[in-house]
């Protein structure tokens, strides 16, 4: 068994890294106004409707109205925002979630390039690591806005943040203490014989559930609230500031997406030849894009105080309980 | 948790038991959101597979009753091919909101327009005053005006909605889809 601190002496050239940058960015781009139109055309399928039909074959093309008529839109700004930390709100998240974006592996190394960003030591820190500066953005906006629904949305937001945090870093645990390795490439690659949400199933369902909250989701979208807070701490934001909040929304559905499939679904392993790994891991994060479609389609926004005993007094006890059976089975076995 | 005690006081006046839901915490709790939960994800899961039950509109049509007051539409005698109309103006009459305007003419042998004495020189109707009451094929004795299945008559003038009698014998250029039986 190795150290947790993952060693990973693999280095590329830069040349390389960066053209790695350049397409996962390029493709994750074309992605998400994808992501909006299959949100939104399942949405409108749970409910017994089409969907957004209208622009483009099969409405395909409804992202580029959409972001045409946001980029047109008066970028206005409150007269009692804080200006810089206004614009900063929905600067950061983009940030964090590209950053974010890096670290999930789409395949294995062949011909001494691995199909990921950056295969970073530390892996699953990282993504806390990052992740979490989301939140300064939705915190920064919500209170520089000058309204009092923003500053509510962005302190429900934090209060969200402490209560399922710790939770999805335990529900991770069992995975990291299994596979032996922080790196997310090291976790895919111990799941050879069996995918990890079986074993770690507890782990997996207290992992997407602290997803749906990490992604600002239904069932727990209280930053956002549209019926209580008009949009949260969205509220005071217009055009492409508000459009960037949206955008990210859809990021990091991906990027937990990208880390539950690949720490529990065997990220890109599946029957095939090796060049079906991207496909395999693209098809698993897909997968799970649709169960959070599904489950905004399905249930209603908990009530505030529900989501702060959901997450410390039912998460937070059965994450524990799950690390430590996984540390005892560990070390006896 | 246990149900709070009821005060004496209380006890000559009629207290209505409040009904409360299951205690939520706990593991029973837990175990029965997570079946609801599950169940919820089913239930809209039927309805995905569904499918949907949208009626496109400009492009697919509501079908309508067979006895669904539309558009009116002017009758000719298939055989002769002489209009059923002799413009004796009942409809007009029994029109309650005034919007059927009738002047009748002698026929000319030779070239007659109606199988009657007389026949409309002049039939019209404000399709803008019409409430499509159905009172005006109900008067009329000879069948000659009945009520059309077209709904589809929004227009951007208003004098474009005053129909002619060319226009009400003429077949609408689209016709609507009819409900087939038990539909």
């Amino acid at each position: 068994m190795t150290l947790p601190l993952a060693d990973t002496q693999f280095v590329e050239a830069t040349w390389v890294m960066i053209v790695k940058s350049v397409v996962i960015f390029a493709v994750i781009f074309a992605v998400l106004p994808l992501m909006t139109v299959l949100e939104r055309k399942l949405i409108g399928r749970f409910q017994h409707r089409y969907g957004p039909n209208r622009v483009g074959p099969f409405g395909l093309l409804q992202p580029l109205a959409d972001v045409g008529k946001l980029i047109s839109k008066e970028p206005f700004r409150p007269a009692n925002a804080i200006p810089v930390l206004y614009v900063l709100g929905p600067l950061l998240p983009v940030i964090s979630g590209v950053l974010a974006l890096a670290i999930i592996p789409w395949g294995d190394v062949k011909d001494g390039v691995g199909f990921y960003g950056i295969d970073v030591p530390i892996g699953i820190l990282y993504f806390f690591a990052v992740s979490a500066l989301a939140f300064y953005g939705l915190l920064l906006g919500g209170w520089a806005s000058g309204s009092r629904y923003s500053l509510l949305g962005a302190m429900r937001s934090a209060a969200q943040l402490i209560s399922y945090e710790i939770s999805m870093g335990l529900a991770l645990l069992g995975v990291v203490m299994m596979a032996g390795s922080l790196s997310l490439v090291d976790v895919v690659r111990a799941q050879g014989e069996v995918w990890y949400v079986v074993p770690q199933i507890v782990g997996f369902l207290i992992f997407m559930l602290a997803g749906f909250a990490e992604a600002n989701r239904a069932p727990f979208d209280v930053p956002e609230a549209d019926a209580e807070l008009v949009q949260g701490y969205q509220t005071e934001y217009g055009g492409m500031r508000f459009g960037s909040f949206l955008l990210v929304e859809y990021m990091e559905i991906l990027v937990v997406s990208g880390i539950a499939a690949a720490m529990f679904l065997g990220g890109w392993m599946g029957p095939g030849p090796g060049w079906l790994d991207p496909i395999w891991m693209f098809a698993k994060v897909l997968a799970l894009v649709c169960l959070f479609i599904w489950v905004r389609a399905t249930l209603p926004r908990l009530r505030y105080d529900q989501l702060m005993s959901l997450g410390w007094k039912v998460l937070l006890p059965l994450a524990t309980l799950n690390v430590l059976v996984t540390a005892i089975l560990v070390v006896a076995l | 948790m246990s149900a709070p005690t009821k005060p004496s006081y209380l006890d000559s006046i009629d207290v209505i038991e409040v009904q409360r839901g299951p205690d939520p915490g706990g593991a029973g709790g837990l175990y029965r959101a997570f079946g609801e939960t599950l169940r919820g994800l089913k239930t809209t899961l039927a309805r995905l597979i569904e499918g949907p039950v949208t009626i496109e509109y400009p492009e697919e049509k509501t079908p309508v009753y067979p006895r669904f007051r539309g558009r009116h539409k002017l009758h000719r005698f298939e055989d002769t091919g002489l209009e059923k109309c002799v413009g004796c103006s009942l409809c007009a009459a029994a029109c309650p909101a005034d919007c059927i305007r009738v002047v009748a003419a002698e026929n000319v042998p030779g070239e007659r327009v109606s199988a009657g004495e007389r026949y409309a020189a002049v039939y019209e109707i404000n399709l803008s005053r019409c409430i499509f009451c159905g009172y005006c094929e109900i008067a009329c004795p000879f069948d000659a005006i009945t009520m059309g299945h077209d709904y589809e008559m929004a227009d951007y003038d208003r004098k474009d909605l005053i129909f002619t009698k060319e226009m009400l014998l003429a077949e609408p250029a689209e016709r609507t889809p009819l409900r087939s039986e038990g539909e």
